[in-house]
């Protein structure tokens, strides 16, 4: 047995002689939910962070967002086109996917990904369509042969380009937008109800896991779009729009202050109501975890974010003072989410369902689920925003006219 | 015996060659009697009948009412269990359909449990890396549960596992698309996904033996009779006694809500 595992066993006053042994089940020793699984709600919280933003400008009317609403929208279709990536690499047998589609089982949370990710997918592709239509217009005319026949379809075969025509799409894109909010917090709330809804797991197991997921989700979206509109902005020579800077931190603070205060009321209720399992959850904290849950995401990513959130808050800062501090929460907000993704996911399988021990996770490189998969993933989204930005453009003040 | 090389290799051959024959027709044994009575290619009929009643009249699937009864008081950790289990249905190394945990408990109410190789190897020597002052010690099967509840058939997202009428909880493995969910799902642990296969595998109760009226392989070789399945239909059955007695039963994990069709008999409450 490992000696300090041991001697947290040992510290605990209830469930000790549970621990002391370290057993744990033969077939919990492998941790079956890995890297991808962490990735997916990773992925998924990056999507509805970013099209949060876009719906604070398309919707809510938050004028302050201008500059990088239609930014927001294209990282966030981006991402969700490589949403379902981790999943197929992480299926034993990826060939079989259809059959979710095909024969789900209406009992299973798992078996709605499926449709949920189908019906997302398609009001994002709507929404970029109708906030770009006058772009496509444009490129539709200049196009030849069969490319003139794809921007007749993007462009829903219309290119009347009036105020009315304009008006109407503003109208439409108001209502996908509308329809596109429930939607994205079904997708990632749902995410997190697929582990909330496993009993046999005590640190998975509560009604917190759905709403802890969704904001985080915000928060890492929300962080994801400031720094891409940082860098993006400063490597082309553009400046950067400090009021919309500004609107982001308040809503990332505003949603961070909500996803901390719930990751810390889950450990705060299994602590205080010591029900069935609490001991295992303890010395999963302060054992295996002790270092990735209490010194990286708590202290580190949590209140140091928390500290920098509040004096930008409070403290008159110039702008360019304020847009570098915005850089550095975001950056340590994203690494936040993806540890604290990490702590749920692989954490809660360190557990094992004997209640008597821990099993140990080491990641690998090369694998179908390594840390090179991983990178991989990550860097295809980005491959496609780079795509997609020779087609739309990301800033308003790249194109006259339209709805912007 | 005088053989030159050449005359060798070529009996060899010539017996590796029709010795393979046999591999693609197979040996008549119709009208040969075997040991025991039992031929190969009818075995089925020859083997005799375990769980009465099964062969006698036809299978109704909706009508059948099978019980699994692990009775820890008599359990002696030697390991058959396991090694009929992993024989009968060829489970890679490391993954378990049913194991065997020994428990230690000294003086200080301390519990020390390990589960070396799931048990396989039988426990034939005590522990020497605690402390021992052992107050009590004990072996605890597992298996499949079988819960009525069953939490693996409802998070399974194709349906690749489901309940067969008759109460068994089973994996369609040419459906199942190695997702896991169902393992994480399962609080017994008693699922793991099969490397070879990439798919979700566990314990059935040994299906496929039980309707052909023959004990689950556990079961049959059990030389203390620490497990026992029948059917709660025929009134006679040791499990059909057993369950309408007055001796405590119990099943593990209780407050999961799964309701397990798996009973223990000598329970500890050290057993999780």
């Amino acid at each position: 047995m490992n000696p300090a595992l041991y001697e947290a066993s040992q510290n605990l006053s209830h469930g000790a002689s549970m621990l002391i042994s370290n057993y744990v089940f033969p077939n919990d020793l492998h941790v079956h939910w890995s890297m991808m699984i962490v990735l997916y709600p990773y992925i998924t919280g990056l999507v509805d962070g970013a099209f949060i933003i876009a719906a604070l400008y398309y919707l809510f009317d938050v004028k302050s967002l201008k500059p990088i609403a239609r930014f927001s929208l294209l990282f966030a279709f981006a991402f969700l086109c490589c949403a379902t990536l981790p999943l197929l690499l992480h299926l034993g047998r990826p060939e079989r996917n259809f059959n979710m589609l095909l024969t789900p089982s209406p009992s299973s949370a798992m078996a709605g990904f499926g449709y949920i990710y189908a019906v997302s997918m398609g009001v994002l592709s709507f929404i970029v369509l109708f906030v770009y239509r006058p772009d496509l217009v444009e490129r539709g005319k200049k196009a030849k042969g069969f490319m003139k026949l794809i921007y007749r379809a993007l462009t829903f075969d219309s290119n009347d380009l009036s105020e009315k025509a304009l008006a109407l799409d503003g109208k439409i894109i108001r209502f996908l937008v509308g329809l596109g909010i429930p939607v994205a917090a079904v997708l990632h709330g749902y995410v997190g109800f697929i582990f909330g809804g496993v009993k046999a797991n005590p640190t998975w197991s509560t009604p917190l896991m759905p709403v802890i997921f969704l904001f985080s989700a915000c928060v890492s979206g929300i962080s994801a779009i400031i720094i891409a509109y940082i860098i993006i902005r400063k490597m082309g020579g553009y400046s950067v729009d400090s009021d919309c800077i500004r609107t982001c931190i308040k809503t990332l603070t505003g949603f961070f202050i909500l996803a901390f205060s719930f990751e810390m009321l889950e450990v705060f209720s299994h602590s205080y109501l010591k029900t069935g399992y609490h001991h295992m959850v303890e010395g999963l904290l302060n054992g295996p975890l002790a270092s990735s849950f209490w010194l990286w995401q708590v202290k580190i990513c949590s209140v140091v974010p928390l500290i920098l959130l509040g004096c930008m808050a409070f403290i008159t800062l110039k702008d360019s003072i304020y847009t570098f501090i915005a850089g550095i929460v975001s950056c340590i907000l994203l690494l936040q989410v993806f540890i604290m993704r990490w702590n749920v996911v692989i954490g809660g399988q360190l557990m094992s369902k004997s209640a008597r021990g821990y099993t140990v996770f080491h990641p690998e490189w090369f694998d179908k689920e390594g840390i090179v998969a991983v990178i991989i993933i990550m860097l295809i989204p980005f491959m496609i925003l780079f795509v997609l930005g020779k087609i739309f453009p990301f800033w308003a003040e790249e194109r006259k006219g339209g709805i912007q | 015996m005088k053989i030159d090389k050449r005359d060798f290799i070529k009996k060899v051959l010539s017996g590796a060659i029709s010795g393979s024959l046999f591999l693609v027709f197979p040996l008549d044994t119709t009208g040969i009697e075997f040991q025991n009575g039992i031929s190969p290619s009818d075995a089925n009929v020859k083997l005799p009948e375990e769980i009465p009643e099964i062969r006698a009249r036809q299978y109704d699937i909706h009508k059948q009412n099978f019980a699994f009864i692990v009775d820890i008081t008599r359990c002696i950790g030697c390991g058959s269990c396991c090694v009929a289990d992993k024989r009968e249905y060829n489970v890679p190394d490391g993954n378990y359909r049913t194991w065997v945990e020994r428990y230690i408990k000294d003086f200080d109410d301390q519990v020390y449990v390990d589960c070396p190789n799931g048990g396989l190897d039988g426990y034939q020597k005590p522990r020497t890396d605690i402390p021992l002052n052992a107050r009590d010690t004990f072996f605890v099967p597992k298996l499949c549960n079988m819960c009525r509840e069953a939490p693996c058939v409802q998070v399974c997202p194709v349906g690749a596992t489901f309940t067969s009428p008759d109460g068994f909880i089973l994996m369609d493995s040419d459906r199942c698309v190695g997702c896991a969910y169902c393992i994480q799902a399962c609080p017994y642990s008693a699922r793991f996904l099969n490397p070879i296969t990439k798919t979700a595998e566990k314990c059935t109760w040994c299906y496929h033996r039980v309707r052909k009226g023959l004990l689950p392989a556990c079961v049959e070789v059990c030389p203390t009779g620490a497990r026992k399945f029948g059917s709660l239909n025929d009134e006679n059955s040791e499990v059909y006694k057993i369950l309408k007695g007055p001796g405590v039963l119990t099943v593990l994990k209780q407050s999961m809500g799964t309701l397990p069709t798996l009973y223990y008999m000598g329970q500890r409450l050290e057993v999780v």
